[in-house]
């Protein structure tokens, strides 16, 4: 569980901007959090909120004459944002593993699961030979649960079921035992039934490993399973920051109302509606000024046309921080729907 | 020569044009049409404008070919003039000399007759003859690009909206058409309509109009843009707006002319430019081989060939008209390109890919 | 995989036949003059006249000359009546050497710098080299053949005496003359090609760059040579694949009529080029039948390799 001092990823302000032809867009913008050793973060947000950018940039993914990255991402005390292409690529499955949302294409379909995995040891480990990869491959597909690696090795991608392929692509992640996986929303496309063998697996290898997890998703169910820290990000910025517990028990954003108020829970009698936050998000090209979730927020007020600052407001746990004017009292009779958290809908 | 089969300019275009996408999401110029859309962004594409700008130069210049011949040149495209004798300042220079060559370029110089010279032994205007040969090349150009697209949009509307039986009817006739290559199916109709002409019904077209090889032209280019249309017409089929129409009892007609067409403009248009340049190409090198325009029509295709016999004496016989042929083509090669780049909504991702921009959050949720 | 093969194999012959019918409607039926009269020539005597009704059957019904024709041409008895009975099966193989050579070697050019300039173009997307990639290609294509072959002709055989004006010197007499006579023939007949799979090339090679299994590679750490060779370029190779194996038909199948006709190459083109000069109906419709026929067989064979390039077809059609 989250440890205090010890870091071993550390982001600070992090800008990522994009020149489109309709203007600039400005994805993340100033995102700042520590991951430590063995931990998982779950960054959650609709799509557009700016989740998917920020674990790209972590990695480099992101970089092109179009892009502006701002701030600093420290990988045990070293600057990546700064490193060179090449430099990347080194840490790049060595260090940092990341694993994707549509296992469907995110493996190339004219290659063997087993040649993927291969080539990404030897991407790192030249000395490898053909032979010597292959076992690996193996070892590793027994390891994440494929049945019958030995042959399954030398399937091709389609042959594959979702599952299956997302468990390759996660073996293929851990071919070089990195320190730290990023999973960008891995359990979309699946199955629900399927989702949660993934998840299950991520959570085995994040405790046996101690493999530190960061995990994008818009799904806080799939948090609540296996997530220590959750970031809730809206509009490209981060607005509620804190643990499971502070996040699930006592959210402070009424966006994060929105999110919980939408799960359906089995602890407690399914409502009549599910209840959806209404409205879509904002187009980062035209952002409203001050609260950028102003316009879908059923509690707006005058306060709300200045944006308030990421802060820690309730008194008693200081890692719980968040980007809201209201009153923490207010927000604890306001998010109360149908004797359960959530947003209500808006008056008109 | 080979004028591609498979027309890789005209399958990309196959594209769900911005009327198509207009529907499926707003898009990220908001309050804007997709038309005026594609508009901006073509005004930005100098090139483009510039190649337009070109090609209407041409056209111009062709249309205005008689003013040339009567007001400056004072002769014909088929005047020939092998004993007469240009004034040049005091100096005598005879059209064709006794050994049979034809005068070189004179510019203004005889005040405009004979500006890029005589064609031969004959001693006709190169230039008159160039310009005429120009309306002849880009009538057919543009007039087998309609028969084109009038043919490929009503086969792959009844391909793509009725599906089965007539779909796979129309598809398998395609398919044989496809498996043919251009050139010889081109040079098939030509050589053996060129003699006897073309009988349909009560018209009877002549072995020497320019409408043979007009028609041939724009029936052999059809399956190509025939099967990108039906393709995209099978996906419109299946869109909710066509349905709810069908639901509100529209009739085919109906359907295909005020529902179905309008999506199609866009992948039509740029079908249409790209296929006035290679309906150009084609009419060049029908003409080259004799199966295409027939005397006493001339078009740039029989201008190289009939200057290509004294290529080594006088080179500009074959490069001038073989220049135009290739200006022409290129002008309307780089606007079509333009105007796909400005309709085609994918050239947005392109703009994104060319510089390796992931795409702002994927497709989640 | 055999049942595909076994499949493609009967569609192929379907087409086949769909394509000899065609083409004898084409040269049978559509023209509005007597065909007899046509294939003997302009100056023929009646008896010459009576004797084609009687070779090719016009005396008979439709699908009577339908196969009376056909049975001619793939006998090899056909014959040219304008030419003096010249057998035209003969000239049609006598010129397959020279065609060969030529449309082999031409399409090794088009496909090594169509791939080689597709490739810079994509990788150094929107830069100059692009830019300037982009303009050549677009020349390329827009370029009547006759017009570059000119051009070369005059200044590289004439101006200059760098190669050898015309003619086919068979590869068996003299390798080394063979290659000289024919390089600007191959140039001539790459260009159009090389233009248009750079094209091709490059904008597949930016779509495939969008792929999520193109990201996977990067994020595996892979250095941007692989990415790019490995998974983009392997990838976006398909659509050239099956751009060339109708290509390659077509120019084997007559698409070289004007190069071997302007540098005088004594192939199957030259052939198809004298005829329609002379307006000698049999050998275009034999070389025309020959031509289809060509490129229905690259279009299988294409259809094939593609099973091999992509195991989705292969493996997909063998479970079905």
């Amino acid at each position: 569980m989250s440890n205090g001092g010890q870091k071993l990823l550390s982001v600070t302000d992090l800008r990522v901007g994009f020149t489109t032809e309709d203007g600039r867009v400005q994805a993340v913008d100033g995102v700042s959090f520590d991951l430590a050793p063995g931990e998982v973060l779950a960054i959650v947000g609709e799509s557009g909120s700016g989740k998917s950018v920020t674990a790209q940039t972590l990695i480099g993914l992101t970089r092109s004459p179009n892009t502006t990255i701002e701030g600093s991402v420290r990988l045990d005390g070293e600057e990546l944002t700064e490193l060179s292409e090449p430099e990347l690529q080194r840490i790049r499955g060595s260090e940092i593993a990341m694993i994707f949302q549509d296992p469907m294409t995110s493996l190339n379909p004219v290659y063997t699961v087993g040649k993927q995995i291969v080539e990404a040891i030897r991407a790192h480990e030249r000395s490898v030979g053909k032979a010597e990869g292959r076992a690996k491959a193996v070892e590793l597909l027994d390891s994440v649960g494929i049945p019958d690696a030995e042959r399954r090795v030398d399937d091709y991608p389609h042959e594959f079921s979702g599952g299956m392929r997302q468990r390759a692509m996660i073996a293929m992640g851990l071919t070089l035992e990195p320190t730290i996986l990023i999973a960008d929303e891995p359990t979309t496309a699946l199955d629900v039934t399927i989702q949660a063998q993934i998840l299950k697996l991520i959570q085995d290898l994040n405790r046996s490993r101690g493999l530190a997890t960061i995990l994008i998703t818009h799904d806080l169910g799939v948090v609540a399973e296996v997530a220590d820290r959750v970031l809730v990000m809206y509009a490209g910025r981060v607005v509620e920051e804190g643990t499971l517990e502070e996040i699930f028990y006592d959210p402070q954003h009424p966006y994060t109302w929105g999110l919980l108020g939408s799960l359906t829970r089995l602890d407690q009698p399914r409502p009549e509606r599910l209840p959806q936050i209404s409205g879509s998000p904002p187009s980062l090209l035209h952002l409203p000024k001050g609260c950028p979730f102003r316009p879908r927020c059923p509690h707006e007020f005058s306060k709300c046309s200045e944006y308030p600052g990421l802060e820690a407001r309730l008194s008693d746990s200081p890692s719980h921080r968040d980007r809201c004017w209201l009153e923490p009292e207010a927000k604890r009779a306001k998010r109360q729907v149908e004797g359960r958290i959530g947003l209500e809908a808006p008056a008109s | 020569m080979s004028v591609e089969p498979s027309n890789p300019d005209l399958t990309d275009a196959a594209e769900p044009g911005p009327a198509g996408t207009a529907a499926s999401s707003s898009g990220t110029g908001e309050g804007r049409g997709p038309w005026s859309l594609a508009l901006r962004r073509l005004s930005r594409n100098w090139s483009a404008l510039f190649a337009l700008a070109v090609f209407l130069f041409i056209v111009i210049a062709c249309l205005a070919a008689p003013l040339w011949a009567n007001q400056v040149a004072e002769t014909g495209p088929n005047e020939t003039h092998p004993l007469e004798k240009l004034h040049v300042d005091g100096e005598v220079r005879e059209v064709v000399e006794p050994s049979g060559a034809p005068i070189g370029p004179q510019w203004l110089e005889a005040g405009g007759k004979f500006f890029l010279g005589a064609d031969g032994h004959l001693g006709r205007d190169e230039m008159v003859r160039l310009l005429y040969g120009g309306r002849a090349s880009l009538f057919i150009g543009v007039t087998a690009a309609l028969i084109t697209t009038i043919l490929a949009v009503v086969l792959g509307l009844l391909a793509g909206y009725f599906g089965g039986k007539t779909d796979a009817l129309i598809s398998r006739v395609m398919d044989v058409i496809w498996a043919f290559p251009v050139v010889l199916l081109g040079i098939s109709l030509g050589v053996v309509l060129a003699v006897g002409g073309l009988k349909i019904g009560p018209i009877h077209i002549s072995g020497s109009s320019l409408w043979i090889p007009t028609i041939i032209i724009g029936v052999v280019y059809t399956p190509y843009m025939a099967r990108p249309l039906r393709g995209e017409i099978l996906a419109l089929r299946e869109k909710e707006f066509v349905e709810a129409s069908v639901a509100q009892g529209a009739g085919p007609l109906r359907i295909m002319f005020s529902e179905l067409l309008p999506n199609l403009l866009s992948t039509i248009i740029v079908f249409f430019t790209l296929n006035i340049a290679n309906n150009m190409l084609l009419e060049a090198t029908l003409s080259f081989l004799g199966a295409g325009v027939q005397p006493p029509n001339s078009s740039w295709g029989t201008m190289i060939s009939e200057g290509f016999d004294s290529l080594y004496s006088h080179p500009i016989l074959t490069i001038i008209p073989g220049t135009m042929i290739l200006l022409t083509v290129l002008s309307v090669n780089i606007f079509g390109d333009g105007l796909r780049d400005a309709l085609d909504p994918k050239s947005k991702v392109r703009f994104e890919a060319r510089s390796g921009t992931v795409e702002p959050e994927g497709t989640a949720v | 995989m055999l049942r595909f093969i076994l499949r493609r194999l009967v569609g192929m012959v379907f087409v086949l036949f769909a394509i000899s019918v065609l083409v004898f409607l084409i040269f049978n039926v559509v023209p509005a003059t007597n065909p007899a009269q046509r294939i003997a020539g302009k100056n023929a005597t009646p008896q010459l006249v009576k004797s084609v009704e009687e070779d090719l059957g016009f005396d008979k019904s439709l699908p009577e000359q339908y196969l009376t024709q056909m049975k001619l041409i793939f006998t090899g008895e056909l014959e040219s009546y304008t030419t003096a009975h010249e057998n035209v099966d003969e000239r049609i193989l006598e010129g397959i050497p020279a065609t060969f050579s030529l449309c082999i070697g031409a399409a090794i050019i088009w496909l090594s710098f169509g791939i080689l300039f597709g490739y810079l173009s994509a990788i150094r997307a929107g830069k100059l080299t692009d830019r300037a990639l982009t303009v050549l290609s677009l020349v390329g294509i827009s370029m009547p053949v006759f017009w570059l072959a000119s051009i070369f002709l005059y200044y590289l055989t004439f101006k200059v005496e760098l190669f050898p004006a015309s003619g086919y010197v068979k590869l068996t007499e003299d390798p080394m003359e063979w290659a000289n006579h024919l390089i600007l023939p191959w140039v001539t007949l790459a260009v159009l090609f090389i233009g248009f799979y750079s094209r091709v090339l490059r904008s597949s090679m930016l779509d495939v760059m969008n792929e999520d299994y193109v990201r996977t590679a990067k994020a595996k750490g892979l250095n941007n040579r692989r990415v790019m060779t490995r998974h983009v370029l392997r990838n976006s190779l398909i659509p050239i694949i099956t751009l060339f194996g109708l290509d390659f038909g077509a120019v084997l199948g007559g698409g070289a009529i004007v190069t071997e006709s302007i540098f005088n190459i004594e192939g199957v083109g030259l052939y198809a080029a004298e005829a329609i000069a002379k307006q000698d109906f049999p050998p275009i419709m034999a070389i025309t039948i020959f031509g289809a026929f060509f490129i229905v067989l690259f279009n299988a064979i294409v259809d094939i390799a593609y099973a091999y390039l992509d195991p989705r077809i292969r493996l997909g059609t063998s479970a079905a």
